[in-house]
């Protein structure tokens, strides 16, 4: 029978449409303002206890607060008022002391039996949330540059060893170069370093001199350095992003060398760059027997004197540091407690092995930026981000023992200085240190108003275009209608179920996907109309109209489609979550404008004996 | 039957190429000589954090330092209600800042500059490249699409039609001397989407009716298909334009550039589905032959 739908259909339509409610339905509880308290180690207990202080801190400051809840981990605090958010934050932290991590956050207020389903709200980008976003660049070069410091120093070593003459060896640049008195000291040299240098990669330019050897680090070698530095110093990140106690801190690589950070609902931005922005690294080094050396000053002088000396060679750096703990020994002392990773604990065994009894430093190196004045050529004043380097000892402690994978550092002051040792060393334990080279807060006011904006764009939009529709179309475009907001119902159930992340460029996708989605009907609308004025008759217009447009509306959607891709592939954040939307919006699209307005069409004029359409 | 009323689209095509012509060298130029205003995002800039001891009133300090003849200053609260964050565009430079915080100390309050940030231009600039990138790859890819969904001749009136309405709404954003952020960047390619869904539609017609009607000019076959999709295409745009209108007065701030780069790339999208496609496929000389199944050349092949 012409335009009638077999069962099955209908019922899809029907469990397609159920589908979206329930999974939009999350969106439309609001979130509570809340205030979240973590501690700054992780082995701090936050329990009843510790939230009926901060219960008590509110009722003195005279803030309405509900729902507070504790997980041994963090605690949570919902806040009646939202305005007084950031008031109620600044209660609980002069409450409860610079031990604890106040952050401000939002809590879903999804029902029990959404969550079963698997039904969440959708995530707000920065621009709709507020939030601190940080790009921060990883300097693989200066990475290289250690990892040839310690090469040079190890080949230099193993050539006195077996005895090989050089007249000096030494770094230029990203090659090593060694000149030798004579051939044969540069065959035995070549040799030495073919068979315990792999990563070395001798260079054999014609007109070299002969009696010198010029290395540079292989091109594998190179590239598996600088992955290995990205990934560690993205570990170390996420570790301390997770001090910071945010809600949903997204941590990922972008490009060669750059990592992102964004923290949503932080609004402290010098806090969040305290912590990130620690770009720092670890040297662990012998104390200077006299013969050379470098002179550091200490972290905190007030411990052990100005400054010691220590060696040039570091054993092992920060890389290798694969934990730090503050504890107490059996006597109740305080204690940090170092695990290293193989490679490591093996250097660190041998370094020690003849070294007992000497001290061994560890040096804290911060990379800092400041902005420095200079005259361009044009002779205006150009302010320039110069990086430089703070090197302090931050340990001086004597070997007991050999030293392996798991070692401690004892004689320790007390709590305090235990963990914020070990705070700097699992804060140092990067490969390769980082700058900020973008940093962006956006403040929670920002966010609610371009919530409340957008929100009311396009709801007004969307009204609107149902208005128009009705108009031009009549019956046909309350069909249309329906769809179009099935369309947005769809779309915003597929975006919470996708976790994708709306942002303001999102929220233009969707507006953008509403303008389009109305195309396909349109051009069915169209196409049934010219149907009739050729004569044909009811029915066989709605088919004809149906399946003539279709060819056009797939067309035009997979082409869109692609572009929606390639700005997927390409783009970065803002550009993506708006290829996101309009990608799904596209499919959703096509499912509503064409197979369920059929759906409606069929169910109200399917089958009978009709003269004339409303359309 | 009555007949549809067929408009002689491609009678005054030579005009369309003139006013096309015209509207290109025009944004070319402008591009070429005075280029985009770039926004925060892609230009660099300059951000700095003050303290007050009592909370501050971010509306009146953005009054105060646009009277003070600074441009655009974005202007909210930090972290808590006594901090103030203050952007602006432009190079970093310190001094920049100082002269802020004169500016907002002549009320006597006391305030304290905590800080001061900045964009790296380096990030603007591979943002930029990455953006044009991006419009290349989806030219190219669209143009495979449509070649072999449809025929040579249709890609590149598809994707030069597409050209044209990126080109010549980035010309009026430079020559109006509006500022071109990301959102702005995304709007571009919203208009690359809305602009060849609209030729495809053309197109489509277009390539129905020359396997429909069979004794007809080129000129005459298209002529009836943008007839026939004429009001598909006023009534899309006319929805479309709705929502950007709302999303105009309505989006803030913040989304107003999105909006207007996103009218004037439906607008121009608009005239191009009709005008320029169809007269490059036209100059092309786009026939019936072309998008017969080749089955002529099966047959040549076989011969001794």
């Amino acid at each position: 029978m012409l335009n009638k739908f077999p069962l099955w259909k209908n019922l899809m339509i029907l469990l397609v449409i159920t589908f979206g409610f329930v999974y939009a339905a999350p969106n439309f509880y609001p979130a509570d303002a809340a205030v979240q308290l973590s501690g700054q180690s992780g082995a701090m207990v936050i329990d009843e206890s510790v939230l009926a202080k901060v219960e008590s801190a509110l009722n003195e400051g005279g803030i309405e607060y509900f729902g507070s809840e504790s997980d041994g981990e963090s605690a949570l605090v919902r806040i009646a008022d939202k305005k007084l958010q950031l008031r109620a934050k600044e209660v609980i932290q002069a409450e409860m002391g610079g031990d604890y991590i106040v952050a401000l956050n939002l809590a879903p207020t999804t029902p029990q039996w959404l969550s079963n389903l698997g039904g969440t709200p959708m995530k707000l980008g920065l621009d709709l949330s507020g939030g601190v976003h940080f790009l921060l660049e990883v300097d693989l070069d200066s990475a290289v540059t250690v990892r040839l410091e310690g090469d040079l120093e190890d080949i230099k070593a193993s050539l006195r060893e077996e005895r090989v003459r050089y007249r000096s060896f030494e770094l230029r640049g990203r090659q090593i170069i060694g000149q030798f008195r004579d051939v044969e000291q540069v065959e035995k040299a070549n040799t030495i370093i073919r068979t315990n240098y792999r990563d070395m990669q001798p260079l054999n330019a014609p007109g070299q001199n002969p009696l010198s050897i010029v290395l540079n680090l292989s091109e594998v070698a190179t590239s598996l350095l600088e992955d290995n530095a990205i990934k560690q110093n993205l570990t170390s990140l996420r570790n301390r992003v997770n001090e910071l106690g945010v809600s949903e801190p997204l941590v990922s690589r972008q490009g060669k060398n750059r990592i992102v950070v964004e923290l949503p609902g932080v609004q402290d931005t010098a806090e969040a760059k305290r912590i990130i922005g620690k770009t720092a690294n670890l040297e662990f080094r012998l104390e200077s027997d006299g013969r050379g050396g470098e002179r550091f000053d200490f972290r905190n002088p007030a411990g052990q004197g100005p400054d010691a000396m220590l060696e040039k060679k570091a054993v092992i750096s920060g890389e290798n540091v694969t934990d730090a703990r503050a504890s107490f020994d059996e006597n109740g002392r305080p204690q940090v407690s170092i695990t290293l990773d193989s490679k490591g604990g093996w250097q660190m065994g041998h370094a020690t092995r003849d070294n007992i009894g000497r001290r061994l430093g560890v040096l804290f190196i911060e990379y800092k930026t400041k902005l420095e004045k200079s005259i361009d050529e044009t002779g205006e004043v150009v302010i320039t981000p110069v990086p430089f380097v703070e090197k302090h000892i931050i340990s001086l402690a004597t070997v007991q023992s050999q030293l392996g994978k798991q070692f401690r550092i004892t004689g320790l002051d007390g709590q305090r200085e235990s963990s914020e040792l070990a705070l700097l060393l699992r804060a140092g334990a990067l490969a390769a240190p980082m700058y900020i080279v973008e940093e962006r807060t956006i403040g929670p006011s920002l966010g609610a108003d371009n919530i409340e904006m957008g929100v009311k764009s396009v709801t007004v939009g969307m009204a609107m275009v149902l208005l128009f529709m009705v108009v031009i179309y009549r019956a046909f475009g309350l069909a249309a209608n329906v769809a179009l907001t099935m369309n947005l119902l769809l779309l915003v159930a597929f975006m919470s179920l996708l976790g994708a992340t709306l942002t303001l460029p999102g929220i233009a996708g969707i507006v953008l996907t509403v303008g389009m989605a109305v195309d396909a009907n349109v051009l069915i609308f169209s196409r049934i109309r010219e149907e009739r004025k050729a004569g044909a008759t009811v029915q066989s217009a709605i088919s004809a109209g149906y399946d003539r447009a279709f060819v056009s509306i797939l067309d035009a959607n997979i082409t869109t489609l692609i572009v929606a891709l390639i700005l997927f592939l390409i783009g970065s954040g803002p550009v993506q979550g708006f290829a996101v939307t309009l990608s799904i919006g596209i499919l959703t699209s096509m499912f509503t404008s064409i197979v369920m307005t059929r759906g409606l069409v069929n169910l109200v004029v399917g089958g009978r004996k009709i003269d004339k359409l409303w359309i | 039957m009555t007949e549809l009323k067929v408009y002689n689209f491609m009678g005054i095509r030579k005009y369309a190429v003139i006013f096309s012509a015209i509207l290109l060298t025009v944004s070319a130029w402008s591009l070429y000589s005075q280029g985009l205003v770039l926004g925060l995002d892609f230009s660099g800039g300059t951000q700095i954090e003050v303290g007050y001891d009592s909370p501050a009133d971010v509306s009146k300090l953005r009054e105060k330092l646009e009277s003070a003849g600074f441009k655009n200053p974005v202007v909210v609260h930090f972290g808590s209600e006594t901090d103030v964050l203050i952007r602006l565009q432009g190079e970093p430079d310190q001094k920049l800042a100082e002269q802020m915080v004169e500016v907002l100390k002549t009320d006597g309050q006391e305030i304290d500059l905590r800080r001061v940030d900045f964009v790296g231009p380096q990030i603007g600039e591979e943002l930029r490249e990455d953006g044009g990138l991006g419009m290349l790859a989806a030219l190219a890819v669209v143009m495979l699409y449509v070649a072999v969904r449809f025929q040579l001749k249709f890609s590149v009136g598809a994707v030069l039609a597409l050209a044209h309405d990126v080109i010549i709404t980035l010309g009026i954003f430079s020559l109006a001397r509006l500022e071109f952020d990301l959102t702005v960047l995304a709007a571009i390619l919203a208009v690359v989407g809305y602009s060849l869904n609209d030729t495809i539609v053309v197109s489509d017609r277009i390539r129905e009716n020359f396997r429909k009607i069979r004794k007809a000019s080129s000129i005459e076959v298209i002529n009836e298909s943008l007839s026939q999709t004429l009001w598909r295409t006023i009534n899309t745009s006319a929805t479309t334009m709705l929502v950007l209108l709302s999303l105009f007065f309505m989006g803030g701030e913040l989304i107003h550039n999105f909006a207007i780069a996103l009218m004037i790339g439906v607008g121009i999208g608009t005239y191009s589905s009709i005008y320029v496609a169809a007269t490059v496929m036209l100059a092309l000389n786009v026939d019936r032959e072309d998008l017969l199944e080749t089955v002529e050349g099966e047959l040549v092949d076989d011969l001794p």
